[in-house]
């Protein structure tokens, strides 16, 4: 019977040697006090970050400009979210891993049509606004072209938008309703009620802040905060955390390759990414069956250290 | 009953199972090989030690519920004690990574005491994600509408929406603490049952 | 509840944080301290004689 060969990188040898005495439950117990001791005085010197959220009602207020450009860009269907593709429409294939559309062929399961969603069925909940129920009459008996239209002359001015006295000014002629709908909608987010509308649309009771998070975040007022505290993606963000508080330094790797070409200047960036540290992961994971990979302890012989005392004797 | 017929229930045989491969002096044990010395061997249990306390700090956390840390100075200080507890985790896990790697640790007939360590660190991280974006601040705004477009181009966003707060607490409390308890379970298991793996044998020990 | 006021942070850490910034590497001074200090204590360990030794060689 011939016997299988030796292969030190997979098998280990048999222990014939002696045993110390070991007390597991005092290690654990030992193990617990020390976590917890340095848990508390960590906790006490350092406390833990808690900056405050952003609602449409202080973006709206701190940058009205902002906002109010960020509601024409969900009305005329150039924002973020309107041109993103799955799963929110289907307006951009979205990205490819080679061949592989995952996100287009899994579709828009979350489906947002951001001129709804965003302006009119929220100015529709305002009551008692006969002019604004005019205008929003106005637009739905409108034909697409006319619509396009106003959004076409409302956006050409709007490059010169200010805010005066409270209100959305942009000097626009023919563009329908379309100042009004920009300007309410404004006084309705500096109001507090398009959070509250965003939220309760769909019944009194939501955990889902998918609609209010989406229309702040294709603004540039949460961009813009997060970028004074280093969390933008060019910043290595994914590992920072507000203020002087370590992060999460264990994403180095997956936020590193943000950082550099290919990956850096690709349109294809998530998922390439997302891609190649699954394939780096199934390397870690399958680690002892690697060969090359699960011979780097033998070779490097750090093990001598950890086993000095052993191969002394 | 005959004593056949009760060797093959299956009660019997798990039990059998189970007791060959974890015995009482496997599963408490009062010796070590003498080769464990080094305080490398320290990392595992400091691991577990701060999941122990991370899962008791987030139990606390829960029976005030999800936004009774922003108004409290009791809440604020219990979630500094979550976070912190947190971070010792990791340090400690990825040590104890560095450490088992350098060892070889999969020798042996091991590999799958790696394997769920590995797949451990992996639930570990998606668990600290979905608790990021449960903080109910800046934070968890910023951190979910940025991680939205990595996980929307994989085609996840669809079932996994980094946007739904109840979604995201839920797998935070739920479903991914059980997931790394288990594997934490499983993984320690099979270091008691198979021993923790011998050095390299030295040139002059080969045959 | 007065005395909770004292669980405030000794040292808290809500200014914002530096950076150090070569070429396209960019981490915090939090992060680094503690990638560092991580470093450190696997080599300490590595180092560092563990106790019982004596115990050992006593009970020979």
């Amino acid at each position: 019977m011939s016997k299988k060969a030796f292969r030190p990188d997979v098998d280990a040898p048999e222990w014939k040697g002696g045993y110390s005495p070991y007390d597991i439950i005092k290690e654990g117990t030992i193990a617990l006090l020390v976590v917890a001791v340095l848990t508390i005085g960590l906790a006490t010197l350092f406390g833990s970050p808690d900056v405050k959220a952003v609602t449409l009602k202080r973006w709206a207020n701190a940058a009205p400009v902002d906002f109010a450009t960020t509601a024409l860009s969900e009305l005329n269907g150039t924002s973020g979210v309107a041109t993103y593709g799955a799963p929110y429409n289907t307006n951009a294939t979205g990205q490819q891993l080679g061949p592989l559309q995952l996100a287009k062929w899994v579709g828009a399961r979350i489906p947002i049509n951001t001129a709804t969603a965003f302006v009119l069925d929220p100015l529709r909940s305002i009551p008692s606004q006969p002019t604004l129920t005019t205008d929003l009459a106005q637009w739905k008996s409108a034909s697409n072209a006319t619509r396009q239209q106003w959004m076409n002359n409302y956006t050409k001015a709007a490059t010169k938008m200010k805010f005066h006295a409270g209100q959305v000014v942009v000097n626009a002629n023919n563009a329908g309703p379309v100042p009004v709908f920009i300007n309410d909608l404004t006084q309705m987010a500096r109001s507090g009620a398009l959070d509250a509308d965003l939220v309760t649309s769909n019944g009194f009771y939501t955990t889902d802040y998918t609609l209010p998070l989406l229309f702040i975040a294709d603004g540039s007022y949460l961009g813009n905060l997060a970028a004074t505290q280093h969390l933008t993606g060019e910043q290595w963000g994914m590992m920072n955390e507000t203020g002087s508080y370590p992060g999460q330094a264990w994403l180095w790797l997956y936020t590193f390759w943000y950082q550099v070409p290919p990956f850096s200047q690709s349109g294809n960036g998530d998922v390439l990414v997302w891609g190649l540290m699954m394939v780096l992961t199934a390397g870690l994971i399958l680690v002892p069956f690697i060969p090359g990979l699960r011979s780097i302890p033998r070779k490097t012989r750090v093990y001598r250290l950890i086993w000095r005392e052993h191969y002394r004797k | 009953m005959s004593t056949t017929e009760i060797d093959r229930q299956w009660t019997t045989r798990l039990r059998q199972r189970v007791t060959s491969k974890l015995p009482p002096e496997k599963l408490l044990p009062d010796t070590q090989p003498a080769y464990v010395s080094s305080w490398i061997y320290v990392f595992g249990v400091t691991t577990l030690a701060a999941l122990m306390v991370v899962i008791a700090t987030g139990c606390v956390l829960a029976i005030r519920g999800p936004q009774w840390w922003h108004g409290s100075n009791i809440g604020h200080f219990v979630n500094s004690l979550h976070l912190w507890s947190v971070e010792i985790f990791f340090f400690a896990m990825v040590i104890h990574l560095w450490g088992k790697f350098f060892m070889a640790a999969w020798r042996g007939g091991r590999s799958l005491t790696w394997v769920t360590g590995a797949v451990t660190f992996l639930v570990s991280i998606l668990t600290a994600f979905t608790g990021y974006v449960s903080q109910t601040n800046f934070d968890s705004q910023w951190i979910a509408t940025q991680a939205k477009d990595g996980i929307n181009a994989t085609g996840g966003g669809a079932y996994f929406n980094v946007l739904n707060l109840g979604q995201m607490l839920m797998w935070h409390i739920v479903l991914l603490p059980i997931g790394a308890v288990v594997l934490t379970a499983l993984h320690v298991l099979m270091v008691r049952s198979k021993g923790v793996v011998p050095p390299f044998a030295d040139a002059s020990e080969m045959s | 509840m007065n005395w909770a006021t004292s669980l405030a942070a000794l040292v808290p850490l809500d200014h914002l944080g530096h950076y150090l910034h070569w070429h396209w590497f960019l981490i915090s001074v939090a992060n680094l301290t503690v990638i560092g200090l991580m470093v450190v204590t696997f080599i300490v360990a590595l180092f560092v004689p563990f106790p019982g030794r004596r115990r050992r060689e006593d009970s020979k």
